[in-house]
This record gives structure tokens, sequence and C-alpha cells, in this order.
């Protein structure tokens, strides 16, 4: 485990992610820039814009899954517990930190159980009976228990849609994460079934800090804290969430998009 | 200009105009070309099944054909038509060449697909594929002249073209057809697992090991399969690097012949319709079932990734 930095701001500290001037650019093209922000411990903070903002290249930085892109360049600080990630070595002990869902769920092709099981093997984890207490609890949370207890050993990738979504979600959650990112987790994903998955978020905020990227708007205002408007790869501003959708905005773009006049 | 198109009138009756006969035409040329590669397969079969037919009801011991290791089909005292020996030495080169081939060929379907990037992945696939391009009597004569007195110095043997020399160079040509199949498989993993699978911690071997792989599963198996296929069907290497001799094979310094080299020497020197004649034939019909079996074992297992 990497030492936190020495030069690490006062801030950065107490702070769960902190972002000073990041620039993410695909060769010469700037997909985004100039972000500056920081998320609360236990907070859920939102980050709303329309397609090619910049919203998913931001996680990628998060967790540093740009080093899996050889043309993704970025520029600038990202702290993850007072720690600078962009010089972090060992990225697998970084990630294993980091839950992620993604917008198409990927149903891994094992089985239910090996699903949400293999975080924790890959952690090493390997007794029997703490793999099927993780599996059960991280399943329930994800309220998708129910649905699938009788066929924990049939191909995850057989679930409905909205199944293999929860299912994303409770292997995001087995790898205990300090930090879940969500990426338009509802594309997917049935209205009913989306306000279930919202009423766990809510849960596991007292447990962990959720960036929920999400491209529906009334979803930021209904779960996010804060929320940053991201567009065209620029972060337009951040707010508390009820200051912004009670029309108190720096910028006109903000508003808006937020009260739908564009998108 | 008026930028429309001239006859923009509702056509209101169905007689065909050109593009429907074009269609037609192309639907049955595409129907002929289908047609034909199954026609042949099945004229191949009835030829050689014909040419073999006589000796299978007239002369054929099942017993000796399968059970004696005496191939001794110009015998004028007694000929005798047993395979044994034949089977063994086909089973014997295929085994060590599988043995040889498959780490090699799945390690670097891996590697070339997970770990090489850019122009150097590319470079890799056209080396592969080159490789599995060069002709089977350039083999066979890399056996003859540099692996023969090679195995001869190493392991201190009087005959260098032996099962070794011939399971060696099948298992050098079936590599590269091994690989190219199975990094296909490996390509047909959607990145979205892999992706999925880092995004969680895993290391590099992990993602391989615990996802990658099993995912790929089944292609992988079916491009064993496709190997094994084609280390039966060799003939020329295998009847250049193996010694030719019939015999049953102690270790695998003994020479051996392989059942496709056995028609490729003898058929030449038959009578046409002697029993000799036919019962090579009868040898052509059994590798057409095992080949035959063998690929739609693999095509089976293939098809299963699709179900799964």
């Amino acid at each position: 485990m990497v030492n936190p930095s020495q030069d690490a701001p006062a801030q950065a500290k107490n702070k769960k992610v902190l972002i000073e001037n990041l620039e993410i650019k695909y060769g010469d093209t700037v997909a985004l820039t100039d972000v500056n922000l920081d998320i609360e411990a236990n907070e859920i903070y939102g980050i709303i814009g329309p397609a090619n903002s910049g919203k998913t290249s931001f996680l990628n930085c998060i967790n540093r899954m740009d080093d899996m892109r050889p043309n993704m360049s970025t520029t600038g600080r990202v702290w993850f517990n007072g720690i600078d990630v962009t010089n972090w070595r060992n990225l697998y002990s970084l990630r294993r930190q980091i839950g992620v869902v993604f917008p198409l769920p990927v149903g891994l092709p094992l089985t239910v159980y090996n699903n949400v099981a293999l975080a924790p093997q890959l952690s090493g984890i390997n007794k029997k009976a703490d793999l099927d207490e993780i599996v059960e609890r991280c399943l329930r949370r994800a309220a998708l228990w129910d649905e699938v207890k009788d066929r924990l050993d049939s191909l995850g990738s057989l679930l409905s849609g909205g199944q293999q979504q929860r299912l994303t979600i409770a292997r995001a959650l087995s790898q205990e994460p300090d930090l879940l990112m969500l990426d338009e987790f509802s594309i997917a994903v049935d209205p009913v079934t989306t306000m279930r998955i919202e009423d766990v978020l809510k849960e596991l905020k007292k447990e962990m800090t959720i960036i929920l990227v999400t491209n529906l708007v009334q979803q930021a205002q209904r779960l996010a804290d804060r929320t940053a408007f991201f567009l065209n790869g620029r972060m337009v501003e951040m707010g508390k969430t009820e200051d912004l959708f009670a029309g108190k905005v720096q910028h006109q773009e903000t508003l808006d998009y937020i009260e739908g006049r564009f998108g | 200009m008026t930028g429309r198109a001239v006859n923009n009138t509702i056509q209101t009756d169905d007689s065909p105009d050109l593009d429907w006969y074009i269609d037609r035409i192309v639907q049955v040329l595409m129907f002929i070309g289908g047609i034909s590669a199954i026609v042949l397969i099945i004229g191949i079969f009835i030829f050689v099944t014909r040419e073999g037919i006589s000796f299978i009801f007239n002369d054929l011991d099942f017993a000796e054909f399968f059970a004696s290791p005496r191939w001794r089909p110009t015998s004028e005292w007694r000929a005798t038509y047993g395979i044994l020996a034949l089977i063994v030495g086909t089973a014997s080169i295929t085994g060590l060449a599988m043995m040889i081939a498959i780490p090699f060929s799945l390690g670097s379907a891996i590697f070339i697909s997970e770990f090489a990037t850019g122009k150097y992945k590319e470079y890799l696939k056209v080396l592969v594929e080159l490789l599995a391009a060069i002709p089977s009597v350039v083999w066979g004569f890399i056996g003859l002249t540099i692996m023969n007195p090679l195995i001869i110095q190493i392991f201190n043997v009087p005959v260098g073209l032996n099962v070794l020399n011939a399971g060696l160079i099948l298992g050098l040509m079936a590599a590269p057809i091994i690989t190219s199949i199975a990094e296909d498989a490996l390509k047909a993993v959607p990145d979205g697992f892999r992706e999925a699978a880092e995004a969680m911690g895993a290391t590099k071997w992990q993602v391989i090991y615990k996802v990658v792989l099993p995912a790929a599963k089944n292609g992988l198996l079916g491009a064993v399969l496709l190997g094994v296929g084609r280390g039966f069907g060799e003939t020329m290497a295998v009847l250049m690097a193996s010694g030719h001799a019939i015999n049953l094979p102690e270790n695998i310094f003994d020479s051996v012949r392989a059942l496709t080299a056995t028609i490729a020497a003898e058929l030449g020197e038959t009578a046409v319709g002697s029993v000799h004649y036919q019962s090579l034939f009868t040898i052509g019909i059994f590798l057409f079932l095992i080949t035959f079996m063998i690929n739609l074992t693999a095509d089976l297992v293939v098809r299963g990734v699709k179900k799964g």
C-alpha cells in the first residue's frame, strides 16, 4: 500500500476524492478539461450532462482505467483518501477499493454465484462459508436475492437485463468498496427496478461514498447531495443539488439543462 | 433541377423489374455455391466407398484388420491386411504432436490476444499465418535433413526418423493453425468482460484465468480438436519424418508408419481394382470417418458457445 504523498494538500486529507486541474485527452482531442472538485466521504455525488461531455472519462481517471487505454492521457491530480492516484503503482489494489457499475450490464460468463464471489476470491477469500455469506449479503443488498436464490448456479448472462444490472451492483458491493461509481446504471433497467436500486443506494451511502453519473436529471435530484454539471468536455459548475434545482445557478446553461430546455 | 426521381409514380402491379431478376439470379448462384460443397463431399465419400466396398464385403476380416499389426498386402504366400500398427503409428505421432502443439499454441494465442498490442500484435498474427502456410513437404524436408541427424546426435539412437521426429514436425505444423483459431476464440470474448474484471482489481493473469479462458473455453477446445484432425490427416511430412516402418512402437525412438502415408506410398504401385488397391481405399474410408467425427465434434463444441 502506498503511503500518502508528502505533498498532499491539506484539504485532500479530509476529502474522499479531490480533483485538481484534471485534463483528459484522447490523442490530440481534449475530452475533458479544467475539472476541479472535491467529494466528501459518505455523500452521493451526482454528475449530470449530455453524452460526450466527458463523464465516463472522468470516472476512468479515478480508478485509473486510463492505464488500459494507450491513447488516453491525463494531466492534473486525482487524490483518493489523501493519496495521489495518478502516481499509484499497484493499480489492482486501488481498483479493489473502488466498485464500478457500467452503463450496460456486463454479466461475466460465470454463474450468478461466481459473478459475485469473484472479487472476494481475487482478494484471497476462499472459504466456502465466507463466500456464501458474502454472495447472499450482496445479492440481498442489490435487491436481487429473492429472484436468483434458486438459480445461483446458472449463468449470469442468462438473467434479464435488469437482473444483470443488479448482479453487477452486487458484484461491485462484493468488493466492499470504499467508493462506488455508477455510470448511468439505469439505462438498461426498468423504472420500478431503478427505484429499488435507488433505495439501495440511499442505504449504501451510510457505508461508502458514491459517485453517480446519470443522464436522468431527476435521478440526480432524487439522490445526489451535490451535483456537478459537465458539458462539452468542461465542468460548467457544481453545487448543492437542492440549490441547483432551486435555480440558484451561476450559468444559464445549467438551468437550461436541468429544466430540459436543451439536450 | 427538380431533384426528384423521374419515376415516382406509385406502382400498382407486381410485375418483376430488373432488381427482382438480379435478386433471383444471385439467389440461384448462391444456392449452387452452397450446395456444391455438400455434393462434392458426398461425391468423394461415394467414390471412396465404392472403391473399397467390395474389399469390405469379400475379403475383410474385421478382427485381422483392426487387431493385427501385420500389414503385408503384397505377400505372395499369404497377404494380411492388419492396420493396427498403422493406427498406433498415426495415433502416437498425433498424440506427441498435440502434447507439443497445444501448450505452445494456447500460450501464443493468449499472448497475441491479451498481451501484444498495436503493430506488434499485427506482425505476430501475420507471422503465425505465414507459418501455417508452409507446405507440408517442406516440413517433411526439415524432418528428413535437419531433425534426423540432430535426433541421432542428441539421443544417440540409430535412426532419427521416428515418432519423435514426426511428432515434432507435426506439432510445429499444427501449432500455427491451433494458434490462429484459438486467437479468434479469445478475440471473440467481449472487451467488456475484461474491463469489468479489471475494474474489480483483477490482475492481468486473473482476468485471463478467471474470465477470458472460461468464456473462450469452447472455442479453444474446438481449435485443439481441429489440430487433432489436422494431425490425423497429414500425410507428406509424416511419411518423410516417421521412418515409414510397420512397427508397434515401444518408445518414441521407434520408426512407425501412418495410415495416410501408407495410402500415399502404396496406391501408385497397386493394380486398380486389386485387393490391395481396395484395402487402401478401406483405410481411406476409415480415415474419412475418423476426421469426419473429429471435425464434427469440434464443430459441435464450438457451437456450444452460442448456446451457452
